[in-house]
């Protein structure tokens, strides 16, 4: 990680709908992006998994599934596996759980979002994609609680306007963007420096 | 000035270590993020002010402390979790373990049992009743009492039933319960072989001389030096051709024991000590 960096990851969570809004969002970053992004994709408990695989094969960034232990690294998106929770720990590292589902999901973006702002505190930049039910609100709101950048697809052209109408009804959002422009302003801000 | 969230992670490691000190219970090496999640909710639910608060409170009062470790270890379960493991259980590991007189297996971190009574349903399927003896272990004693009731809620048999037929069961499931209101009480038959006992994983001694070991998303909440030392417990648990199983997204490649396992085949997580 660059210690010289304002940011030190992206957390993305996204539920129905996903797999298209993940090609343009993930097929939008370079090769050479600077954050490592961390993404909770609900999906049924046994269809996935490939999807990792599948976007990995057309898109410049490295895409896999999360390993326990795993440093996060710059240039790589991490996907939740299916039936584990995904966290990050304060050194960097990921961790999994079988912990109950919250909001009726495992894995859920509300764990994934609220470890991460206690890992990277102002430096961490939130995504809510489309989807349905409201997991992830909360954690949108610990994010922006820390200092960190929330960023909200525009309810009015994503698929399901569930998810992110709740994140927005939870959190007054830094940016609220179709999906088009999430990239293009991820790549800006993964370029911000600390402020001496 | 130190950051309120800097002070809460020193109260959390003051917490443990008091624990440690007074109790025995070591989570000083359990991976922190999940530990702080448990331990906030635990506080909330508990509401004293803060960690020194309550540190006060359980370091002198044994039933606040079962309390709290019942709220930080995660007992989530299911019969016949990941079917496909169970099914390469029964059709790999079982015929090997057919060859032995007597089989003993030791389930660690049993949790209220789901996993234990699936093997053993899945024995007596495979003609091996009376040869084996399941020592199911745990920390939790709210949950080990549970296991040994064997009785859940009725809801849970759905998808336990679905699991037991994906992971090639060979009955009905409903044979091995008896539906009560909103219970299920598995039936005797299963329990006879199963010994659910309490240990610690952190600090007891290993048991002996078993033909296999499971122990599935546990170690998940571990770091990686204790990782090391409870993987070392169980290989000094286990005899040669024993059968090393960990959980879907566990893995022995990388561990100082890793040279001694072969895994069956690629991603069951099925590791076969080899003979010397
Ligand atoms: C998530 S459950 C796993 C249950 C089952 N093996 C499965 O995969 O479905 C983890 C269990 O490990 C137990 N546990 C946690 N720390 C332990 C320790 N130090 N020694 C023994 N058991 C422990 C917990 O109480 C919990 O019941």
């Amino acid at each position: 990680m660059h210690r010289e960096l304002r940011f030190c990851a992206v957390v993305v969570g996204v539920s129905m709908g996903g797999v298209e809004a993940l090609r343009v969002l993930l097929g939008g970053l370079p090769q050479d992006f600077r954050l490592p992004v961390i993404i909770v994709h609900h999906t049924s408990p046994d269809s996935q998994s490939n999807l990792a695989a599948l976007l990995d094969s057309f898109c410049p960034l490295r895409i896999k599934e999360a390993d326990e232990e795993e440093k996060i690294e710059a240039g790589t998106a991490y996907f939740a596996p299916p039936n584990y929770h995904l966290l990050l720990e304060r050194d960097g590292t990921l961790s999994l759980s079988v912990d109950m589902p919250v909001c009726f999901a495992r894995p859920s973006v509300d764990v994934l979002f609220e470890s991460a702002a206690k890992a990277c505190g102002p430096g961490l930049i939130g995504i809510i994609m489309t989807g349905g039910g409201s997991d992830g609100s909360g954690g949108l709101k610990t994010i922006k609680d820390m200092g960190g950048i929330t960023i909200v697809q525009d309810p009015l052209e994503a698929e399901a306007d569930f998810m992110p109408r709740s994140a927005l009804a939870a959190v007054k959002a830094d940016h609220v963007l179709p999906l088009k422009g999430i990239a293009p302003l991820l790549c800006a801000l993964a370029e911000r420096k600390k402020e001496q | 000035m130190m950051k309120t969230s800097d002070i809460e992670n020193i109260e959390i490691s003051l917490l443990l270590e008091g624990i440690f000190d007074v109790y025995g219970y070591d989570f000083r090496e359990y991976a922190e993020a999940s530990l702080k999640r448990r331990l906030t909710q635990w506080l909330h639910k508990t509401g004293f002010a803060g960690f020194s608060e309550a540190q006060a409170v359980v370091l002198r009062d044994r039933e606040l402390f079962s309390d709290l470790l019942d709220g930080i270890t995660v007992n989530v379960s299911e019969m016949f979790r990941d079917p496909q493991f169970f099914k390469a259980i029964r059709e790999v590991v079982v015929p090997h373990l057919k060859t032995y007189p007597f089989i003993k297996i030791w389930v660690a971190g049993c949790a209220a049992g789901e996993e234990a009574y699936s093997l053993a349903i899945l024995l007596c399927e495979e003609g091996l009743d009376g040869h084996y003896r399941i020592y199911a272990t745990d920390i939790n004693e709210r949950v080990l009492q549970q296991a040994k009731e064997g009785v859940y809620p009725l809801e849970r048999m759905r998808q336990f039933t679905h699991s037991y037929q994906t992971a090639g069961g060979k009955r009905d499931f409903a044979d091995y319960y008896t539906a009560r209101y909103d219970r299920a009480i598995l039936s005797q038959k299963l329990k006879n072989n199963i010994v659910f006992a309490s240990h610690n994983l952190t600090v007891d001694a290993g048991l002996g001389e078993m033909q296999t070991v499971l122990c599935r998303n546990l170690l998940i909440y571990f770091r990686p030096a204790l990782k090391e030392r409870v993987l070392t417990l169980f290989d000094g648990s286990l005899s040669n051709g024993g059968f090393l199983c960990l959980g879907m997204k566990e893995t022995l490649s990388g561990r100082c024991i890793s040279g001694g396992y072969k895994e069956l085949a690629r991603g069951t997580r099925i590791y076969r000590k080899q003979y010397a």
